[in-house]
């Protein structure tokens, strides 16, 4: 299938640059697995929400001072003065929220299916390279209002980077530009803010490109075989994927309307103070997980490389996992295994949010140490010794065979 | 199996959550819930409550706090008109110039002035308030969990110490105020201010008004993004009906 332009200007274009041909190809005529369920919308909401932070930021920026006897006051300029000015920006500080509940369902839904898996083991480190990307660029967003917790969250997770031995403290004050977090670093962290999303957009091409060469995985494991098994993106998956976003922003408004401070922290309204140390320094929710991790540590390098760690181990999952078969629906043992490790991280993010006393600790330690233990022991072991349920031969045959049991259903 | 392992995480989850809020509400402090007219889905803000807020406001808390990202031209949401703005705010001199001769001078306030700080700084507000910092109030509402109810609570919450508890010298008792030592005096006693409307100025009513009015202050625009948020959430639930339809449709003809 080639693109053929029927309008001679966009025949003139193609014949001198084929980028329309590209996006026919990539967002029209890509052939799709025709059983992807509703799990795999979360790739382009995790798109659509890239932008939507792209665009309420730009304009934010119009209006915002990364000074530090200025910021806090400016956002309050653009919450009370500029038009609309309050909701772009619980549009963006929402918007961050519901960036990463997109990424992470994309990431568990990948895990559960094996879609990391040969040969799309260079995509799943693409979208790992773009999932540490906005956890840099959420990081420094999050400082730029310089409120309480904008600067003890600086300044908390900056120090990590002084567990470096030996040049641990020159590395901080590098990062600062001073001998404290100051007016160098939310200059550097605004313009680095502005920087890497459309870094992003950058690795998100190459994701893509890298997608559409091993084609979608799908909800069977099984690679396309015949022209029965795929079905063009348009319309298809296109209209499957705006009722995706239409929910999906229903739920987003219901945040952004009702309750916009619900996902950020009181303290961050008061402005940043030096002399002031909040009783409980707090990330925002997406990094609690993580935030667990490092505390479980009672050592500080520990603690930091244990963190990167997390992230790192992710890298090698696609060698880990011993298992030839791609989807958890055809590994029994597997497919609770991930939910208990679904578990695990959950209780990961409720034990980051709490102090770290008590039953707490004993919990993230617990909660940590299974979390290691399921990537690095579990996923091997359980790869060679699991017996997989009997693979269906081709997607359309497993669509097939479910069709009557959904018109039986319907009837009876 | 699977179902078992599912139920059983959940269970586990749910158990552990709501231990954790018990244990987390057994150390805080439990404040007075008042039923809000700015609340829920469709809440507004009281504009009378709101406008006697203010009076409780300029007569009583101004003395120590300041309200500095609240403009007087804002008033006009709470329903004063521009003539009575301009009069709230020429109550107020401002320092203005350098004028033509490179003096400055002191005019009275316009609606665009914000509110005029008591002190001219952090060491001076300090030095009359015994080392203590009044705060600003333009976002405390925003800035405490439970924010409404926190201020109500802390204003209504002065009583005597329960035997044993020391109170420091210079600080006083509060049932609300996390530690209970607050430097703050009981700021509001009963007819303080006198309501032009009649109400009467019960200590209960001026801590609800100048709730009111704090709540605004903080968040001046929750009426519009409520109401707005309406109309894209009615909007949407449409438009996912009719992208569903087209789904159905398209999808119809596929084997």
């Amino acid at each position: 299938m080639s693109f053929e332009p029927k309008n001679s200007a966009v025949k003139w274009v193609e014949d001198r640059l084929p980028i329309t041909g590209m996006l026919h190809h990539a967002l029209y005529e890509y052939p799709t697995p025709k059983n992807l369920s509703y799990w795999w919308t979360f790739g382009s909401l995790a798109g659509v929400m890239l932008v939507v932070q792209i665009v309420t930021g730009v304009v934010l920026a119009m209006h915002y001072t990364p000074h530090v006897d200025m910021a806090f006051n400016s956002v309050e300029h653009i919450m009370r003065d500029v038009n609309y000015g309050w909701l772009l920006r619980y549009m963006h500080a929402n918007g961050a929220s519901m960036f990463f509940i997109v990424v992470y369902l994309h990431i568990f839904r990948g895990l559960y299916y094996g879609s990391y898996k040969a040969p799309r083991e260079l995509l799943w480190w693409l979208g790992l390279v773009i999932f540490l990307l906005m956890m840099a660029t959420a990081f420094m967003g999050y400082v730029l209002p310089w409120g309480q917790m904008s600067f003890w969250g600086a300044t908390v997770i900056t120090n990590l980077f002084s567990a470096i031995p030996v040049v641990g403290e020159s590395i901080v004050n590098w990062l600062w530009g001073g001998f404290a977090v100051g007016n160098p670093t939310l200059n550097r962290f605004f313009s680095l803010h502005y920087l890497l999303p459309f870094i992003i957009v950058g690795v998100v091409i190459l994701h893509i490109w890298s997608l559409h060469t091993s084609g979608s995985n799908n909800p069977t494991g099984l690679d396309l075989k015949d022209k029965q098994d795929s079905i063009p993106f348009h319309p298809y998956y296109t209209v499957k994927d705006l009722f995706g976003l239409a929910i999906f922003l229903i739920f987003f408004s219901a945040f952004l309307f009702y309750a916009p401070n619900y996902l950020g922290h009181p303290d961050n309204y008061l402005p940043a103070n030096p002399l002031v140390t909040p009783a409980h320094i707090v990330p925002e929710w997406y990094f609690l997980p993580f935030y667990a991790i490092l505390r479980a540590v009672p050592d500080k390098l520990g603690g930091v490389m244990l963190m990167f760690g997390a992230i790192a181990v992710l890298f090698a999952l696609p060698w880990l996992d011993k298992s030839r078969v791609r989807s958890a629906r055809y590994r029994p043992i597997f497919k609770q295994l991930f939910w208990v490790f679904v578990a695990d991280c959950v209780l990961l993010t409720y034990i980051g949010g709490k102090p770290p006393e008590g039953a707490f600790i004993i919990w993230g330690r617990i909660a940590t140490i299974y979390y290691f233990f399921h990537l690095l022991i579990l996923l091997p072991v359980v790869g060679l010794l699991e017996k997989p349920k009997p693979l269906p031969a081709s997607i359309s045959e497993d669509v097939l065979s479910k069709k009557p049991v959904v018109e039986e259903a319907a009837n009876a | 199996m699977l179902k078992l392992v599912k139920s059983l995480s959940i269970a586990a989850l749910v158990s552990l959550t709501v231990l954790g809020n018990a244990q987390a509400s057994g150390d805080a402090i439990e404040l007075k819930e008042v039923d809000w007219e700015h609340g829920g889905i469709f809440g507004t803000y009281d504009r009378a409550a709101a406008q006697r807020g203010l009076q409780v406001y300029r007569e009583v808390c101004s003395g120590c706090h300041s309200l500095k990202l609240v403009a007087f031209r804002s008033l006009a949401d709470l329903g004063f008109n521009e003539d009575e703005i301009k009069a709230i705010a020429a109550q107020s001199d401002y320092s203005d110039g350098p004028d033509k001769d490179g003096e400055m001078f002191d005019r009275p306030g316009k609606p665009s002035d914000k509110f005029p700080s008591p002190f001219a700084n952090e060491q001076a507000a300090r030095a009359s308030n015994g080392g203590a910092l009044p705060p600003d109030l333009s976002l405390l509402v925003k800035a405490r969990e439970d924010g409404d109810d926190y201020v109500y609570s802390v204003l209504t919450g002065f009583e005597e110490a329960p035997a044993g508890f020391t109170v420091p010298e210079g600080m006083h008792y509060n049932a609300y105020f996390p530690g209970h030592n607050i430097a703050m005096p009981p700021p509001l006693s009963a007819d303080a201010v006198e309501y032009s409307d009649g109400t009467p100025a019960t200590v209960e009513q001026m801590a609800h008004d100048v709730t009111v009015f704090m709540t605004w202050a903080a968040e001046p625009k929750m009426e519009v993004r409520k109401s707005m948020g309406l109309k894209v959430i009615l909007f949407l639930l449409i438009l996912a009906a009719i992208f569903y339809a087209v789904k159905r449709k398209v999808w119809a003809d596929l084997h």
